[in-house]
């Protein structure tokens, strides 16, 4: 079974680093075929940063898809470039702190998470984006969540004492996630 | 077995390449090849190799000329239209016979193109990389680990034909990140004995007729001479020919694909195995020397079609599908270009048009 899903935000939101830590832990932690696309090339401040993860049992075919199982965003700009490319059925995980427009969609499963202002209350804003991370695991139980846990402490190896506030960080959207399942 | 890591390709590319006994890498800027050169510049100083930023490509490719022709296993790498530039240099590598391994990370063409990834370069790097008419062993990966392994091997590859090998890839392949096993570091005995079993030269210190032959042309019938050297070497790749035949036992539609593309078909022809239809995929490994006898000796009254998919308009693979085939089934082209990439959806909605026609 193959699972496709595009994540997509401002550059700043650790977009690309959600996608690759996801990407990374399941290879690391798993015998899964997983691939990791980044958008490249010209870019607009204030617009839209964005890469691709498929997970599979199978060879994986195109690491893009324009048909996605799983659309990730984090700010508006994404939610109106990228929502045509949710498939029906799909399900839309929104950064609701910052996204605060009506989704025009009735044929999705739609997951709301306050992601930046939870980071905020934490004292770590920069954790929005694994926040979000654990959201996605939660409601999907895309892999298992000792794997991104095992990613991060993969991750921050060479920073230890930034393990602990990411797991937790992690687990808090886990929590929400798994709330909306 | 060993690890596996989590890889981009152009860093795999290049991490191989070091294992396989890179010692000198030179380069010049250019999306979407640029992890390339840079994983270069950080990696071959801890070697003991060395990394030059050629002020363009043409300096850049001959300066691989130079470091290669000395025996030390040398790459380059660049896109498409970085690659244009290379062709003076690769045909004169090829008249001197000197092994060097360069990489192509296609992108959108023609002209300056599209810094997004394609498959524009077929004809170019299969038929005529330069002038002059040398051929050359190209490679076509269609996975991370395919670039890793197949630019392990194009250094052997090189020297035991003493000729240059490119890795034909793309953007796809080159940008995103996948699992990957990577091989053994090769050691300085097994590089050594490649040398002296290949290449039993060196321009410095060596007496006349035992150095390199390092000049592109020569007076006389030397030229000639070379040519016939030169052709009698490609009349030996028969062997080398390498192909995928997939799911082609009873296979009634054909895909046909190299590179990324072929991963993409062969994603799509498993869903329509599901759906009862009877698809394979012959996938040309190498694109050069091409498997022409995978097509000639198809079951033509088995076979309905074939279905060309590349991400190149027009069709570059097409002639070499069709000078095998001699129209003796329908050919369908599914196409994309110009940076826009080909996914599994519209593979399938191209083939499922093709299957109703001639099913």
């Amino acid at each position: 079974m193959e699972r496709n899903m595009m994540i997509a935000g401002f550059g700043g939101q650790g977009v690309m680093t959600m996608g690759k830590l996801l990407a990374e832990a399941t290879s690391q932690a798993t015998d899964l075929n997983v691939t990791f696309f980044p958008s490249y090339g010209a870019a607009m401040r204030g617009g839209t940063s964005n890469c691709y993860v498929v997970i599979s049992d199978e060879p994986i075919g195109a690491p893009v898809s324009y048909n996605l199982e799983d659309l990730v965003v984090m700010n508006g700009p994404s939610l109106r470039k990228f929502l045509p490319n949710l498939k029906p059925g799909g399900t839309l995980f929104v950064n609701s702190t910052i996204v605060t427009e009506e989704v025009e969609r009735d044929d999705i499963k739609i997951v709301k998470a306050p992601a930046t202002q939870m980071a905020i209350d934490i004292n770590n804003p920069r954790a929005l984006n694994v926040i979000m991370l654990g959201v996605y695991v939660g409601a999907t139980d895309a892999v298992p969540e000792e794997v991104i846990v095992k990613g991060i402490e993969h991750k921050f190896q060479a920073k230890p004492h930034l393990i602990e506030p990411n797991v937790d960080a992690f687990k808090m959207g886990l929590e929400l996630g798994r709330q909306q399942k | 077995m060993a690890e596996r890591v989590f890889m981009k390709g152009t860093e795999a590319i290049a991490e191989a390449a070091v294992r396989a006994g890179c010692r000198f890498f030179a380069g010049y800027p250019i999306t979407p090849q640029n992890e390339i050169p840079e994983y270069m510049a950080r990696r071959l100083p801890e070697v003991g190799g060395s990394f030059v930023q050629g002020e363009s490509e043409v300096a850049s490719v001959n300066m691989l000329y130079g470091a290669a022709s000395t025996g030390i296993r040398a790459m380059s790498s660049s896109s498409s239209c970085g690659i244009s530039l290379y062709s003076e240099g690769v045909s004169y590598c090829a008249s001197a016979r000197i092994p060097m391994v360069y990489v192509n990370v296609q992108r959108g063409g023609p002209g300056i193109g599209a810094i997004q990834p394609a498959q524009q370069d077929y004809l170019q790097a299969t038929k005529a990389s330069g002038n002059g008419g040398f051929r050359m062993i190209v490679l076509a990966p269609d996975s991370v680990q395919e670039c890793v392994d197949m630019v392990y091997e194009a250094f052997d590859l090189a020297e035991r034909d003493q000729n240059p090998v490119l890795l034909l890839t793309d953007g796809v392949m080159g940008t995103m990140m996948e699992p990957v096993v990577l091989p053994e570091m090769r050691s300085d005995e097994e590089l050594k004995a490649f040398r002296e079993k290949f290449m039993p030269r060196a321009i410095v210190g060596h007496p006349l007729g035992q150095q390199a032959f390092c000049r592109p042309g020569s007076v006389g019938d030397g030229q000639e001479q070379e040519n016939i050297k030169a052709a009698a070497m490609y009349e030996t790749w028969d062997k080398d020919v390498r192909v995928e035949e997939y799911m082609m036992d009873d296979a009634e539609i054909v895909f046909a694909a190299y590179g990324i593309s072929a991963r993409i078909s062969r994603a799509v022809l498993r869903e329509l195995r599901k759906q009862g239809i009877k698809a394979g995929m012959i996938r040309p490994i190498t694109v050069s020397p091409f498997p022409y006898d995978a097509f000639r000796n198809l079951d033509f009254d088995r076979v309905k079609g074939i279905i060309d998919v590349e991400m190149s308009i027009p069709a570059q693979m097409r002639w070499d599908i069709d000078f095998a085939v001699q129209n003796r089934v329908p050919v369908k082209e599914v196409l994309r270009s110009g940076g826009q990439l080909l996914t599994n959806d519209q593979v399938m909605n191209g083939a499922m048009e093709f299957i109703k026609e001639v099913l």
